[in-house]
């Protein structure tokens, strides 16, 4: 009942973990979330009458989500905010309990929330942490060794192996309150990692961090899952994170599945266009420009062209070979302006619609 | 017990002196508000005060002066040593939302919680012991020596600190339905003062009003430990009310493990 593979006897739950790896790491069908809202407006009447007669209004966070993710992929979770990626990695998790559908993480039925099912993952949420504030994170990694019942020796081989890579030997001595944003995110990561988990469920990790410490958090989780081959599905707002780590992408819309595949098609669909730019020695005429594509920018020392990506080679070719171009490079429109586009585009719902 | 409690039994046993440890290096942290936090418990001392001078004339039922002095400050030490701020705190883990983290554990929150309450005693106890010679010495010789009283003193405080630990769970874990638990358990306190022996001694009760705070579970909290402490209560009269208070420990526990399963299932995980 609780897992796949498992024989239930008198209350016994036998084996404690799964009978053989499940093949997914994590399975969901027709997931839904729908949240009570008690609604009221502002003022004091509005005040009284919902002391006498409460409104409530469904808010469907979820609908009909269905996906299924491998051990040791990394998957990134897109949608504008509100879109309902933190609801799904809280019933990933098993903090919420589903409206409709079927979820299994690691072979486990999430909310069910037992103790081999929680030692297997980890959420670490970039808003809210479980850093003991006025202790050093070394009394927070001592009490996860408690509650986790980590074995000493490997305890200790974890935590050599996190302090090293992410070079918290000495911050982990200080009061959590004097660390900077940076400084606890890292040892939050610690505290998060030192079971050892299997699934990894990562709801903003770099919010706030500075552009290298991104980077430092971005690395770490990277060679996490190659060491442990652990799962990771991430959210985050920042899209170079999920272009960095993530080699497939699942995008979330008002609660619904917009997209789920790799991140360059997903960009490739929406924008099936490159941009070509140039330095130029000397201006470049704009008709001979606009018969190799749409011309986005054009001055003196400076062009930006916008290339269908299938003629792409040939007009590389054929700008090279102008004597006036000094450089040449090819690039992605920006990431965020390919998003924005995907969600102005109506969803299949929408434009089935009368 | 089946084989899977026992291993969750093991398991908690084995992580409680960690946890107790951590505790109590929280509470140094925060000592400082702890002691403020103490010093709002000063009630007793108040009626103290007022019922050593009503009685300094002429004793009041079969207390006197000394009597009431006893009592008072038996009454602050169990409040010490058994109170419990479980409540506001779960109240407020619930509506931020914080008690995600903690439900992501695989151990129960209130196994958490109870440590981080034990983990105070030593420096709550700290501030009893001044109490607890003035209790020993200038208040005659009342207080039992005799090993058998003296361990049905740690039983009555053990099911005091158990029961107040769990009515407060209960009662916090109704934020998990309603917008504030705390305003609930104002009116638990208000009856509490009177019920559990806070303001007056229950002995003092006209007999209905005594047999209905021995019905009720106030006084289990706090007045039944009190009253062995300072020979009030003989202790083959106290064998039936420990039964008393164990029962209601019991119920306790059986109710604040179902309204936590009922309150997790609910629970929205706010705040992001």
């Amino acid at each position: 009942m609780g897992r796949v593979s498992q024989i239930q006897v008198a209350g016994f739950c036998y084996p404690p973990v799964p009978l053989m790896a499940p093949a997914q790491s994590v399975v969901v069908k027709g997931l839904s979330k729908v949240y009570q809202v008690h609604e009221r407006g502002a003022g004091l009447t509005a005040s009284l009458r919902s002391l006498f007669h409460r409104r409530y209004r469904a808010v469907q966070a979820v609908q009909d989500l269905s996906f299924s993710i491998a051990p040791g992929e990394r998957v990134g979770f897109l949608g504008p905010n509100g879109a309902g990626k933190t609801t799904t990695l809280k019933v990933l998790s098993g903090l919420l309990h589903p409206t409709e559908g079927e979820v299994l993480v690691s072979g486990f039925v999430p909310q069910r929330r037992q103790v081999e099912f929680l030692k297997q993952i980890t959420l670490v949420m970039g808003q809210k942490q479980q850093l003991l504030w006025d202790l050093p994170p070394v009394e927070t990694f001592a009490l996860n060794r408690a509650i986790y019942d980590i074995e000493e020796r490997t305890f200790k081989q974890t935590l050599d192996e996190l302090t090293t890579l992410l070079d918290i030997g000495t911050i982990a001595q200080k009061p959590t309150r004097q660390l900077s944003l940076g400084e606890r995110m890292k040892c939050e990561l610690a505290a998060a990692l030192l079971h050892r988990p299997q699934v990894l469920f990562l709801d903003e990790p770099t919010i706030g961090l500075d552009v290298s410490m991104q980077l430092t958090v971005r690395e770490f989780i990277h060679s996490y899952n190659e060491r442990h081959g652990a799962t990771v599905i991430l959210t985050s707002h920042y899209m170079d994170d999920v272009a960095a780590l993530c080699p497939r992408v699942i995008v979330i819309d008002h609660g619904r599945l917009r997209y789920d595949g790799s991140l360059p098609d997903l960009v490739r669909s929406v924008n099936p266009h490159k941009q070509i730019a140039l330095r130029t020695s000397a201006p470049l005429d704009r008709a001979a420009l606009e018969r190799v594509g749409a011309v986005v920018a054009l001055d003196a020392a400076r062009a930006v062209l916008q290339v269908p990506r299938a003629a792409l080679h040939e007009a590389v070719a054929h700008l090279l070979g102008r004597p006036e171009v000094t450089d040449l490079t090819v690039e992605d429109p920006p990431l965020e302006e390919v998003m924005r586009a995907f969600f102005a585009r109506p969803t299949a719902e929408q434009e089935a619609a009368p | 017990m089946n084989l899977r409690s026992l291993r969750r039994a093991t398991r908690v046993l084995r992580a409680y002196p960690t946890l107790l440890r951590v505790g109590f290096a929280g509470v140094m942290a925060y000592r400082a508000e702890m002691l403020v936090w103490m010093l709002t418990t000063t009630m007793p001392l108040v009626s103290l005060a007022l019922w050593t001078a009503v009685s300094s004339r002429a004793p009041v039922g079969k207390f006197g002066p000394a009597d009431f002095t006893a009592y008072f400050l038996a009454i602050l030490i169990v409040r010490q040593l058994t109170s419990s701020w479980l409540v506001w705190e779960l109240n407020a883990e619930i509506k931020s939302g914080a008690l995600s983290q903690r439900l992501l554990k695989p151990m129960h929150p209130l196994f958490l919680f109870s440590a981080d309450n034990l983990a105070a005693i030593p420096i709550r106890s700290l501030l009893c012991l001044p109490l607890a010679l003035v209790l020993l010495f200038a208040t005659g010789d009342r207080i039992p020596r005799d090993p058998t009283t003296l361990a049905l003193v740690a039983v009555a405080l053990l099911g005091a600190w158990l029961l107040n630990f769990l009515v407060s769970a209960l009662i916090g874990a109704l934020a998990f339905v309603m917008e504030s638990s705390t305003a609930i358990f104002e009116v638990y306190l208000a009856a509490f003062s009177i019920f559990a022996g806070y303001l007056v001694p229950i002995e003092l009760f006209p007999p209905t009003l005594r047999a209905v705070s021995e019905a009720l579970p106030f006084r289990y909290t706090l007045a039944l430990p009190a009253e062995l402490l300072t020979g009030l209560l003989d202790p083959a009269r106290a064998l039936p009310q420990l039964a008393v208070q164990w029962a209601y420990v019991l119920g306790a526990l059986v109710a604040t493990t179902l309204a936590w399963r009922a309150g997790i299932r609910r629970f929205a995980a706010f705040g992001g």
